[in-house]
């Protein structure tokens, strides 16, 4: 583990908003994630990287409990504390709902459900009660705003959401994450559906909610957690190899497995 | 290089893996045919013996030992009400048993036990079906022989249909919908109720038709739990009468069925009444025909608005 050398690459102010310690996860009789440790900066993007099957998927939908809704997935040891009030987020006695209020997330594929663009943004704020309608019609349009996409669908707000193009849907999910106010937002591959077009606007998008949110992405292209990140886990067979300054592990990674997979011999 | 013969050979092989393609096409409008003719047969042959006898005394007539004047009043009008009771009582049992099975139910062994027996029921015989009914709607709960007794009989007939289609009908909404309901921290039920429920409801409508449609032609369970077969007389109507029937009494008046009609009428003797028979079952079908159309009809609508 190198989290000390990325913390003294220069990350002055950084406050810690989530900790991975020694976390352990099961699929069943598989070891998908064996004494991960990892911190996570309030309002910085860190980005998960590493080869298909190496676990950072697992590592990002542990983060709302996602597992929980499917049979035969066990935390088995460690767990996930959330800043300021030190909870742990995997701790049986913590509700995976009121986990996942506080922390959204964002899917590979854009999922909008087959409701109107408006309904898909409310329904994070239907969900915690909000029925004032126009309460609800200014978050929504403060967070369809937030997703850069209010200029394209404030006069169509009552349109089936699926009628957007591929990188809108992926805002309008965005927008759905945004809307609550949550935390931390989970980005899990935002872009791998989207055109170069597309990815460009969602990774900008990405940059500019950092400074209200914080931002966890797992990415498979290289090149955006690169552009992207603050902060960068090299993650292999379940195991973190490597966590630091995003510059510093693309420049100069300490571990030799690390430089193999950026520098393309591997993966 | 690619030579002559190759590609006359490669087209030899082609030539002959597309008979089969022939071969399969040939046979499978054959199969196709049987059905389709024997149905088309039967109906069009129920159609020319019946239709000259549907007219508006036939449908206003109670049954009558003339068979000029009989007519299928109490069998029509029985046969709604029965479907209607059948409907309102296996509709939302199926459907929340579905819904508990897909969302709620833990994956353990007690589960995949009552799943296997689910798609049993539906095997059952519906004559066991009756004989269930039989001694529990008429004798232990005292229903007697009426329309309520007839319509829960055929709700338990039909609910493993129900269950089944609604548990299909959930699976097909796509993983990613269900997680991204569950990532807004909806509980299971909001999820239920905003998402899932909405999503499948055209295929559960297609479920529901298909288990009334099999209810509506239903006869051996409707004899068993001893609805007659001729009845001169309609259930009585909310607040007609003397003294005024209560709301509700209608579901404990004796009927008859479409089926029962026509069964007792292809057991008479004289011709006249084979011809009453066509003209019912012709009715008969219409009214499942027009069921299926609704389904269709409301299915499209329902669906125009989903798209994943």
């Amino acid at each position: 583990m190198q989290i000390q050398t990325g913390l003294e690459a220069g990350v002055e102010g950084a406050l810690l908003k989530a900790d991975v310690r020694d976390l352990d996860f099961y699929y069943g009789s598989f070891h998908a994630l064996k004494r991960v440790t990892m911190p996570v900066y309030d309002r910085k993007v860190t980005a998960l990287i590493g080869p298909s099957g190496c676990g950072k998927s697992t590592l990002l939908r542990c983060f709302n409990r996602m597992h929980d809704l499917y049979p035969g997935n066990k935390y088995a040891g460690g767990g996930i504390v959330l800043q300021p009030d030190n909870t742990n987020l995997l701790s049986p006695d913590v509700d995976p709902i009121e986990v996942r209020m506080r922390i959204s997330m964002v899917f590979q594929k854009p999922n909008p459900f087959p409701k109107s663009i408006y309904e898909n943004v409310a329904y994070s704020l239907r969900v915690r009660g909000m029925r004032n309608k126009n309460e609800l019609d200014d978050r929504v349009e403060a967070a369809l705003k937030g997703a850069a996409l209010w200029n394209e669908v404030s006069n169509r707000l009552n349109e089936l959401g699926a009628n957007l193009s591929g990188g809108q849907q992926q805002r309008l999910c965005i927008a759905r994450a945004l809307a609550s106010d949550p935390e931390i937002i989970l980005f899990d591959e935002p872009t791998s559906a989207l055109d170069p077009i597309a990815t460009a606007s969602i990774e900008e998008l990405v940059t500019e909610l950092k400074e209200k949110v914080t931002i966890l992405i797992v990415t498979h292209n290289m090149q955006q957690a690169a552009r992207i990140s603050d902060f960068t886990a090299y993650m292999y067979l379940g195991e973190m190899v490597e966590f630091g300054v995003t510059d510093q592990i693309f420049i100069k990674p300490t571990k030799k497995a690390t430089e193999d997979y950026i520098t393309g011999r591997f993966g | 290089m690619l030579q002559a013969a190759d590609l006359a050979t490669i087209r030899a092989i082609i030539t002959r893996a597309k008979r089969w393609d022939m071969l399969f096409a040939l046979l499978g409008i054959l199969s196709l045919m049987v059905g389709v003719l024997t149905f088309t047969v039967l109906f069009v042959d129920m159609a020319i013996q019946g239709v000259p006898r549907l007219d508006y005394n036939f449908f206003t007539s109670f049954p009558s030992r003339k068979a000029a004047n009989a007519g299928i009043l109490s069998a029509w009008v029985g046969t709604i009400l029965v479907m209607l009771l059948t409907a309102l009582a296996a509709v939302p049992l199926g459907v929340a048993a579905g819904v508990y099975l897909e969302e709620y139910a833990p994956k353990n062994w007690i589960t995949d036990i009552i799943e296997i027996n689910i798609s049993n029921l539906a095997g059952i015989p519906s004559i066991v079906y009756g004989l269930l009914a039989l001694g529990l709607f008429v004798y232990y709960f005292g229903f007697g022989q009426s329309i309520l007794s007839a319509g829960l009989t055929l709700a338990l007939l039909i609910l493993p249909v129900i269950i089944v289609a609604t548990r299909e009908a959930i699976r097909a909404i796509p993983q990613s919908i269900h997680e991204g309901s569950y990532a807004c921290g909806a509980t299971t039920w909001q999820t239920v109720s905003d998402h899932i429920l909405p999503y499948s409801s055209a295929g559960i409508l297609t479920g529901v038709i298909i288990g009334m449609a099999r209810a509506i032609g239903e006869t051996a369970p409707i004899i068993t739990i001893g609805a007659l077969t001729f009845i001169a007389f309609l259930p009585p109507a909310p607040f007609a009468g003397d003294p005024p029937a209560g709301l509700f009494e209608w579901i404990f008046a004796p009927f008859t069925v479409m089926p029962i009609q026509m069964f007792n009428w292809t057991s008479r003797p004289e011709a006249a009444f084979t011809i009453n028979a066509a003209a019912a079952g012709f009715v008969l079908v219409f009214m499942t025909l027009a069921m299926n159309g609704l389904a269709i009809y409301v299915r499209y609508r329902l669906r125009k608005n989903i798209k994943w």
